[in-house]
């Protein structure tokens, strides 16, 4: 591998996005970017949890016996949420409060068993925590921008403090409801994605057919 | 398995050493050593943060019983002014205080699992179940010692969760100080507005019961109709069922199943 820390930081982040490009853990970026600060905590747990999990399967990973290595992967997985989990309960009992099971969900969460298995199974240690972390800012990206326009449009803060007074609290804003629900995470997104690819237009995907032209008659 | 090997491995752990990784004996070998090092540093986490989770998990409620009552000020020590309430184990179905239960590390809601302390509900209209026969009183006196606000704790299942919550009844026994939910899983932006400081406001100075002793309270829309305007809480937009949640549990719990013995004493005066 010929990639250099830099570049395995710093590709996932636009580049090779994990959920612009590669669409994975789309589904807690659904969940849980309602409000900023829930994006934010978030983001760092799954930043983490993917470096360390990447880290840890690249230690292990020439003993890994390759008929049970999704397992063993979970597993690594598995612990390193958990541990997140009891850490948010006793530091951050406010924020676990409201993250509730999505924390849990981590473990499901496409990007980090997509890492452990396309990269920190064929590489080294350092460069698999290196690539976790990468992967996890790139998440932490979108999810902080989607965050940033659900709570800004839907409750009309950010991190909690009010920007657009709304009119339930005697201000002017009348907040769009429907960005508080998940689907709406689904339109900021695509969006997102849509304003990336046109950014950078070789992250189009091919397409998959060719249109026939009509024959004229 | 055997190819060329430079030195024939020594004994079984060297043998053992030498299979690859895919072999079975390795592969359960890997399997078994991995989840036993991974349970240790779970449980171990878990051992060891449980205290201040449960300290945590204290504090919030504690929290909230003084944010109920009107005594929470931000930055305040929760625990030390937690200590101005006074705490009794109130027997629900007479409304009278026992002493047959120590308060401390009482919990009203897993009491509420034990065969022995609660009863199943034939009329459930709070959808919570098993009702506790014996639930923790926070009473909150003045300066002059007598009796200011009563908490006591209420819940109920809403759209998808259960709401947890504590209402503060004055002196009087009738009139609601306020009501507030420290747990729930409803929508947020919609049911999740149980939340809202404007919205909880509403229950201040409602009464629980008309003149006539009847229980009037409820949670529903519109302009509420002349001998409502003391008893009526305005629904949640776009939340309907979580509003109908809070209705049934509030009607419940202030009921006769619920809080109405011990609200008749109060209403005597007879503590």
């Amino acid at each position: 591998m010929a990639q250099t820390t830099r570049d395995l930081l710093v590709d996932p982040m636009v580049d090779n996005n994990p959920i612009t490009l590669q669409v994975l853990g789309i589904c807690s970026a659904l969940a849980v970017t309602s409000s900023l600060t829930v994006s934010a905590v978030m983001a760092l747990a799954v930043t983490l949890v993917t470096g360390f999990s990447g880290f840890f399967i690249s230690c292990i990973r020439n003993q890994i016996p390759s008929s049970i290595r999704i397992i063993v992967q979970m597993v690594i997985i598995a612990s390193l949420v958990i541990l997140v989990d009891q850490v948010l309960k006793a530091f951050a009992y406010e924020i676990s409060k409201t993250l509730s099971v999505f924390v849990g969900l981590i473990i499901t969460n496409c990007i980090v068993m997509g890492r452990a298995e396309a990269f920190a199974m064929k590489n080294p240690p350092v460069a698999s925590f290196m690539d976790g972390i990468g992967n996890g800012l790139g998440y932490s990206l979108i999810l902080l921008m989607v965050g940033f326009v659900r709570e800004l449009f839907g409750a009309g803060t950010l991190f909690g403090v009010t920007i657009l007074p709304s009119v339930n609290n005697g201000g002017w804003y009348v907040p769009n409801g429907m960005l508080l629900l998940p689907p709406s995470a689904f339109f900021v997104i695509g969006l997102i994605i849509w304003a990336f690819r046109a950014w950078k237009p070789e992250q189009v995907e091919k397409r998959e057919y060719k249109i026939q032209e009509a024959e004229a008659h | 398995m055997s190819d060329v090997q430079p030195t024939a491995p020594k004994g079984p752990i060297g043998r053992f050493l030498a299979l690859p990784p895919d072999s079975t004996p390795k592969t359960i070998f890997v399997a078994v050593a991995l989840c036993l090092f991974c349970s240790m540093i779970v449980s171990v986490a878990a051992v060891s943060l449980r205290p201040v989770q449960e300290a945590n998990s204290l504090v919030d409620k504690r929290k909230n019983i003084l944010e109920v009552a009107g005594v929470y000020e931000p930055g305040m020590n929760v625990n030390d002014a937690f200590g101005a309430f006074e705490q009794r184990i109130l027997e629900v179905s007479t409304g009278e205080f026992s002493d047959a239960i120590s308060v401390e590390g009482f919990d009203d809601i897993q009491s509420a699992n034990d065969p022995e302390l609660s009863r199943e509900l034939t009329n459930d209209i709070a959808g919570i179940g098993r009702q506790p026969n014996f639930v923790t009183a926070y009473l909150l006196r003045d300066e002059a010692g007598e009796l200011d606000k009563v908490v006591l704790p209420l819940w109920g299942y809403g759209l998808w969760s259960t709401l947890y919550g504590f209402v503060a009844i004055e002196e009087d026994g009738n009139e609601i100080f306020g009501l507030q939910f420290y747990d729930h899983g409803e929508t947020p932006g919609l049911g999740a507005e149980v939340d809202n400081p404007n919205w909880k406001s509403q229950w201040k100075g409602k009464k629980l019961y008309n003149e006539e002793g009847e229980l009037r309270i409820a949670v529903q829309k519109g302009t509420p109709q002349a001998d409502m305007i003391d008893h009526q809480i305005d629904a949640l937009a776009g939340a309907t069922l979580t509003s109908v949640g809070v209705d049934n549990l509030v009607k419940f719990w202030m009921g006769e199943q619920g809080y109405e013995p011990f609200l008749a004493r109060l209403q005597q005066g007879g503590l």
